[in-house]
């Protein structure tokens, strides 16, 4: 379907925030926080980009994009009246339904807060449905944070702690530097009664996934978002198979639970 | 600023995390040797080269660790806060500190004479053993960040 190019938002020297409406005979496609799009530049080709807006306005479709090959660079470019292919929604998203009433750890690691801001959206729309939201986000240096602004605003509500740390920074960087685990112990959640959304580099996950289970997060209420190389994103093609799953099809986001022994295996 | 008791505003030395579970009779030497410590913002609480003479508990603040080359700016490669301890320099020869440690607002710290503890660990092994076991996890984590950064997992 055709989108049109509405707005863009250089986040970071390397990453642009679209905003795309519906084009020409296209038709707004509702999705669920967590979900992805295959995105085509004509004449280039075709890749999976996480939706990083609100499901409430299906209309007003959002991707953060990261110059990465000549697909992305190209994305990174576009402007205003562009037009590009979208085909989505596709996958499982972040399961909100059944988190209800729990404490919400959410980390993200690099541009892995894009595919979690859906969820913050949802949880801070029904705030009351959901207990405290920590959100621990890790980025490689100060000036590869994205969503600065909005951030500043989500520090200031009640009931959620926003917490950063990057990598590497200058004298100029006055907050926290190191891994995303090492401020988990300043995060306040009842453990039994607490649920995890990860999204990031997967050794990152990995490592956060296992210091919440040792904090005693059960696994089955911790949910990774995986990125693979995903090509046809409905299951057939065979390039994002992860063990028995297609990343496309079966994911990005999976349990913990049911995961955890293939995070641990060197070629899946 | 220094003051030669190891208790800042009721809080003890004894309190702190990092000296839980460590065997009572060695946290009663820390205590006799340790003063507290005040840094404002931007203080250099450890010079890179200079003598390794302290160990430092921080008790609240922020301290940014910190790395200079001389064709670049200044790097900071990790954050130590409440709760945390700074500084192993002074367990290893030639008893120098290796970075610098700057203070990113006002810090307190509880500072153990390092040469006094250094003999104290040497001389009752079973306690510094246990010492060296509380500190594994910190120079651990250290290295976790360490090959964060080598692998630059956020930028690939």
């Amino acid at each position: 379907m055709p989108y049109v190019v509405r707005g863009q938002t250089r986040e970071t020297p390397d990453t642009v925030t679209l905003v795309l409406s519906p084009g020409p005979g296209a038709e707004p496609h509702p999705f669920a926080p967590g979900q992805f799009n295959m995105v085509y530049v004509f004449g280039l080709g075709e890749v999976a980009i996480s939706i990083s807006g609100d499901a409430e306005q299906p209309d007003r479709l959002v991707h953060t994009v990261r110059a990465a090959g000549k697909v992305t660079h190209a994305l990174t470019e576009m402007t205003s009246g562009s037009t590009v292919g979208v085909r989505g929604p596709y996958g499982a998203g972040w399961p909100l339904s059944k988190v209800r009433g729990k404490d919400v750890v959410i980390v993200a690691g690099g541009l892995g807060l894009p595919p979690l801001r859906p969820a913050v959206y949802e949880m801070l729309r029904q705030r009351d449905a959901y207990g405290r939201i920590e959100i621990i986000y890790g980025s490689r240096s100060p000036r590869d944070l994205v969503y600065y602004e909005e951030i500043q605003g989500w520090r200031a509500l009640p009931g959620l702690r926003f917490q950063t740390t990057v990598d590497t920074a200058g004298r100029d960087w006055y907050g926290d530097v190191g891994l995303v685990t090492a401020r988990l112990p300043d995060a306040r959640f009842d453990p039994p009664n607490t649920a995890a959304f990860l999204c990031g580099p997967e050794i990152m996950m990995k490592l956060t996934a296992q210091a919440l289970t040792a904090r005693g997060v059960p696994e089955d209420s911790i949910f990774l978002s995986l990125e693979r190389n995903m090509k046809c994103a409905v299951g057939i093609c065979g390039h994002c198979q992860f063990g028995p799953e297609f990343v496309c099809r079966d994911g990005p986001v999976f349990p913990y639970s049911e995961i955890r022994r293939f995070l641990a295996v060197r070629e899946v | 600023m220094n003051r030669n008791h190891a208790s800042r505003d009721g809080v003890r030395l004894a309190d702190h995390p990092f000296v839980k579970d460590l065997p009572a009779a060695l946290v009663a030497s820390m205590s006799r040797i340790a003063v507290e410590r005040s840094f404002e913002t931007g203080e250099l609480l450890l010079r890179e080269g200079e003598p390794a003479r302290e160990f430092l508990l921080i008790v609240d603040g922020k301290v940014a660790l910190e790395v200079a080359t001389p064709e670049r700016p200044r790097l900071t490669i990790q954050t130590v806060g409440p709760g945390e301890v700074l500084g192993w320099s002074w367990l290893t020869f030639p008893y120098h500190w290796r970075l610098d440690a700057r203070a990113l607002k006002p810090t307190h710290a509880f500072s153990v004479d390092s040469d006094r503890l250094r003999t104290f660990l040497n001389e009752d092994p079973a306690n510094g053993f246990q010492f060296l076991l509380h500190l594994l996890p910190v120079i651990a984590q250290r290295l976790e960040n360490t090959q964060f950064q080598l692998l630059d997992v956020h930028g690939s």
